[in-house]
């Protein structure tokens, strides 16, 4: 093979899936010169999966991705043909935004940003090798010999390391929706030290909508008010479409226990791990055994196609079983299948061996992001593609990461989580995951990261003047309501009989008023009380108002835990030296080494004392080295005598 | 968490009749101003001064002791933190009454060397003193936490992961609905939550309810035998222990005009405490006496109220008994002596007019054995049945149960007022937490797995 140096990058990204995307758009954004490789260009972006972005957790992964200036947000919006709220009427922690996708056309579109993006190359070819000198990253081979020179990697390869697929007992090599694998790149890891994992998922069949019964069906539509995603949409389409809810019943649940043993995950064919909170349906059917139905959704792929994809239907089964199976479904009962349900394994890395910055701990300038992390989901692999990117350059310019923590964003539970706990499973992101999920809402994004975004170089000069704007509107707004007194009148009294609040004798102030559970900021219009400001800030005040004691409690916690956060660990502590520390908390204390006491305590097997422990030997090493400073100075001070 | 306020008793038990109960936080001096009563309010009292009071208990308005007070703002203390020190004479389990005032009032029980760490890493202590003080906190963590250990072997640990169980299985139909909203496994309704957390309220009731009774098995029953001047208090007391073999213990508390013992009945460690003072043979000013006896009454658990059956109940009687129903004690009614009584026929009456009371004569030592079983059936009827009733002894655990108790009667609340899942399925969260820090489980990860592990989701 010809070896000759093709491009001289800064950073160059490996993969252009979700996380890759949002990586390379990163660097580039933030001026360095970047490259990004994909096995295929009409894979970018590719939803080899569930047709949909958002949802409970993953909505508010978007909406922070958007307010650091991020592309998934605005992208879903361009090219969504559903979009609903979930959780409306459970509380703003938890709203979130959830939207269909056109699955071709979102691909198109940000191939499209990622081909017209400045200082962003695109290529195809399948990285083999990266290369490293003094541990420190030099650059990438790819197959056909060609090396790139760069200061920084970020590795983004999903699921396509040593992938295989699984269909009953067939089995082949390749990568996601009949890609291409890279078989390569693992043994490259792995000759760099990095411990490798393997882990499992899967995707139901796609069948063809004109088989399909839907009058069995019922109808699942779309909000009628439509939200965005982005900080940065102002206007959005219709829904274009609704998709169906069938179920499973005894006969599909008969047809799985006849053919158990023609499943691959029991017959032990499958080694990988697979994520428990996205079980096969073999797996439901096994494990709850008192269920008699469990629900299906149907969702179109896309507006030109009729590919329908079966939410609730995975499976690994041979696929004549898998025929039976969903033929046994209401509305099914002729279905044809386009593309055949497979579980895949593939390699990943143990996150444990990275820091919070996502940059390998051994190797400089290594950066890993997205599925090859161990996580899964579209919306979890961008989170970590834009902070890799953002970081990737950060390293190179010589400045400190940007580590979001877990009182920040979800992206910073979600980055801690994988990194400080590890993982056993593909990772799933999930609003009960997050402590303090009260401030972090899909709602306030751009409060919390927008500023951060700017500060780093990433956001663009509008997204800030808008933060900026609705920031101030806020403010404002808050600050009136706060000043505003409205004295008893009958006309008051009647308006607060209608909604059966308390009467009033003296003054009330308009914030106290919205207090009230059962005011809302809308019905102030009634007494002329309220102003012509944008929904979100709206929403805004009335969140921090009637949530008020929640929120200071929350934000108490946080203040808490930010202290423990602050206290940084030096990154040459030999733990094994330090007096006091229980044997166990010294090994994992020595293998992690973690950047912070805060990230320390979470470690599993270090105790509260050793936190203590830590907490005064810091001290005791800052005031050795206050100590011999001021030593250095004396004796200065002594000669110039 | 370097800035809470956190309480302990600084002085060793075991070798002084004073205690010194010291609170280092910022919260110090405002949760000092709810239990002091003194000439001026610990607020505005002077930094590094002292100032003599009463420490009264804001829920029962019971005074508790008389006390110093010596306040000292930081940075001119000992941790360099706000420090309220409260100087006791009322013995080991005054103190620990203070203390436990301290803790519900919203300072949380130190850790070992915890004060000491706090004056370390606030720079008040020389950096030659590290060292030493990271060995103490491993080594008294390790002596703490074997105990710790051993005492949640067993029932208590099994009970509240009993408990913290049934809150997980609440929250995790919470948070399944929140995280799955689509899927149809279980609407969550909040009169769910309602009744599962009421009734766990119950059984949390109950823990720190026995955590008083592990007290009293920890630090003894205070029985006090009072009555007026020669009714044969004294002789009760002798005959009391002579009978039961007096128990050794390190817990101070003997002050001059006062005679305690501690015994053992049938299993319950007693002090009991004879209001006849040594000189009272000696000073026949029986108003002194009185006044002795009344003063006990203040840190009795249980009350003799002895009384001669020979002689009808006297002013001085009623002075003793109208106090103890102002404390708002538990009193057994005994009448003594009735060997004088020589009519079979006179007794039967004067016991049909009170019925509730004990019949006995110390010297002829009759009735002394059910005084004995009606001592122990109140330890054990007003305690539950001590064979099945889980023990909290562990102030630190209790204060943890009361705070777990405090945010479920919030979700309580919450629900009540139809507030939105988000909301209660936080204050579930807390008190998961806090029942966490007993057992050292960690929430989160456990309302995730319960997700999984009971629901069926996924695509």
């Amino acid at each position: 093979m010809d070896e000759f140096i093709g491009g001289v990058y800064d950073v160059i990204v490996v993969g252009a899936g979700h996380a890759g995307c949002e990586a390379a758009l990163a660097a580039a954004r933030m001026g360095c010169k970047t490259a990004v490789f994909c096995l295929n260009l009409d894979s970018i972006a590719n939803m080899p999966c569930n047709p949909n972005i958002g949802g409970t957790a993953k909505g508010q992964l978007v909406r922070e991705i958007d307010a650091l200036g991020g592309q998934m947000g605005i992208t879903a919006d361009e090219t969504f043909i559903q979009s609903k709220i979930l959780n409306r009427g459970k509380g703003p922690a938890v709203y979130s935004l959830r939207a269909q996708i056109d699955r071709r056309a979102y691909h198109t579109r940000m191939k499209w940003v990622l081909e017209n993006q400045e200082n962003l190359d695109v290529k195809q070819a399948e990285v083999t090798e990266v290369l490293c000198e003094n541990n420190k990253v030099k650059g990438i081979k790819v197959n056909t010999g060609t090396v790139y020179l760069c200061k920084a990697i970020v590795i983004t390869t999903g699921t396509y390391l040593k992938g295989r697929i699984v269909i009953g007992n067939t089995s082949y090599s390749s990568g996601p929706d009949g890609l291409y694998p890279a078989n390569k790149l693992s043994d490259s890891l792995r000759a760099l030290g990095i411990e490798l994992l393997r882990f499992k998922t899967g995707t139901p069949a796609r069948i063809n909508r004109r088989s399909i019964d839907f009058s069995k069906m019922v109808e699942q539509p779309g909000d009628d008010e439509i939200v965005p995603f982005s900080f940065m949409t102002d206007e959005v389409n219709d829904n274009q479409i609704v998709c169906y809810l069938t179920h499973t019943n005894n006969e599909t649940h008969r047809i799985i226990h006849e053919n158990l043993h023609r499943s691959p995950l029991y017959s032990g064919d499958i080694q990988g791990i697979g994520p428990r909170y996205c079980p096969s349906i073999e797996d439901k059917v096994v494990r709850f055994k008192e269920k008699e139905s469990h629900q299906v959704f149907v969702e179109p792929m896309g507006l030109n196609t009729n590919e329908m994809y079966l939410q609730g239907m995975s499976t690994s089964m041979p696929e004549d079983v898998q025929i039976k199976m969903i033929r046994s479904l209401p509305g099914l009962e002729n279905a044809t299948i386009m593309r055949p349900a497979y579980a895949i394994e593939y390699d990943c890395i143990d996150p444990t061996q990275l820091k919070l910055s996502l940059e390998l701990k051994t190797i400089d300038g290594l950066f890993f992001a997205g599925q090859v992390n161990g996580s899964s989901g579209y919306e979890e692999a961008a989170a970590q593609g834009i902070m890799a990117g953002i970081n990737a350059v950060l390293k190179i310019k010589g400045r400190e990461p940007l580590i979001l923590d877990r009182s920040q964003a979800y992206i910073g539970v979600l980055i801690d989580d994988l990194v400080t706990k590890g993982i056993k499973e593909p990772y799933r992101m999930m609003t009960s995951r997050a402590e303090y999920r009260l401030w972090l809402r899909q709602d306030n994004a751009d409060l919390r990261l927008t500023q951060i975004g700017y500060d780093v170089g990433l956001a663009s000069e509008e997204r800030y003047k808008r933060y900026i704007e609705k920031k101030e509107k806020i403010e404002a707004e808050f600050m009136r309501l706060k000043k505003t007194i409205i004295p008893p009148s009958k006309e008051i009294n009647e308006f607060l009989r209608k909604y059966n609040s308390a009467q009033i004798t003296s003054g009330i102030k308009l914030y106290d008023l919205l207090r009230r559970p059962e005011i809302e900021y809308h019905h102030l219009e009634e007494i002329g009380q309220a102003e012509d400001l944008p929904g979100q800030v709206k929403e805004q005040v009335t969140i921090s108002i009637k949530y008020e004691g929640y929120l200071e409690r929350q934000m108490n916690q946080i203040r808490q835990f930010k202290r423990m956060e602050e206290r940084k660990l030096p990154e040459d502590i030999d733990y094994s030296k330090i007096q006091g520390l229980s044997t166990e908390a010294r090994q994992k204390l020595n293998n992690q080494r973690p950047q912070s006491i805060g990230q320390a305590s979470r470690i599993s097997g270090v105790s509260p004392a050793d936190i203590s422990v830590l907490l005064i030997y810091l001290e005791a090493q800052k005031r050795k080295n206050k100590s011999n400073g001021e030593q250095i100075q004396d004796g200065k001070d002594k000669e110039q005598c | 968490m370097i800035n809470d306020t956190i309480a302990g008793v600084s002085t060793a038990v075991g070798n002084s009749g004073i205690s010194v109960i010291r609170m280092s936080g910022s919260d110090s001096v405002s949760i000092a101003d709810k239990i002091f009563k003194g000439k001026k309010k610990v607020k505005e009292q002077e930094s590094h001064t002292i100032q003599y009071g009463k420490i009264i208990s804001p829920e029962t308005n019971e005074v508790i002791d008389e006390v110093l007070l010596t306040k000292m703002v930081a940075p001119r203390t000992y941790t360099r933190e706000d420090v309220i020190e409260i100087s006791s004479h009322g013995g080991y389990s005054i103190a620990r009454s203070i203390l436990d005032l301290l803790y519900r009032m919203g300072a949380r029980p130190a850790e070992p060397g915890e004060f000491t760490k706090r004056a370390f890493l606030n720079g008040r202590i020389d950096l030659s003193q590290a060292e030493a003080v990271m060995d103490i906190i491993q080594a008294r963590t390790d002596r703490v936490s074997k105990v710790a250990v051993r005492q949640l072997e067993g029932s208590l640990s099994n009970k509240i992961s009993n408990i913290r169980e049934r809150i997980i299985n609440i929250l995790s139909h919470i948070e399944v609905n929140l995280d799955y909203p689509e899927y149809d496994d279980e609407e969550v309704s909040a009169s769910m939550a309602e009744s599962e957390t009421i009734q766990i309220l119950d059984e949390l009731d109950k823990l720190i309810d026995s955590f008083n009774f592990g007290k009293l098995l920890r630090e003894g029953m205070e029985v006090v035998i009072a009555g007026r001047p020669n009714v044969g208090k004294s002789s009760l007391m002798n005959r009391l222990s002579r009978k039961n073999r007096s128990i050794v213990t390190d817990i101070p508390g003997t002050t001059r005009d006062i005679i305690e013992e501690y015994i053992n009945i049938k299993g319950i460690p007693v002090k009991l405490v004879d209001t006849a003072g040594v000189r009272e043979a000696e000073d026949k000013v029986e108003k002194i006496g009185v006044e002795r006896t009344i003063k006990a009454l203040e840190g009795a658990d249980l009350v003799i109220m002895i009384s001669d059956i020979s002689e009808p109940l006297g002013q001085e009687d009623q002075t003793i008994l109208s106090k103890i129903k102002e404390y708002n004690k538990p009193y057994i009614m005994v009448f003594n002596k009735t060997d004088l009584i020589e009519e079979e026929r006179r007794l039967e009456e004067i016991k049909r007019e009170n019925p509730k009371a004990l019949y006995l004569s110390v010297t002829e030592d009759k009735g002394v054995e059910e005084l004995e079983d009606a001592i122990v059936k109140y330890a054990t009827e007003n305690n539950q049945d001590i064979d099945n009733q889980v023990l909290v002894t562990n102030a630190r655990h209790e204060n943890h149960l009361r705070r777990a108790k405090s945010f479920l009667e919030s979700v309580l609340t919450s629900v009540r007022n139809n507030m939105t899942l988000d909301i209660i399925a936080l204050d579930l969260k807390a008190s998961l937490e806090e029942l966490g820090s007993i057992t050292g489980d960690h929430a989160d990860e456990d309302v995730v797995n319960a997700i999984f592990s009971r629901f069926c989701i996924g695509k």
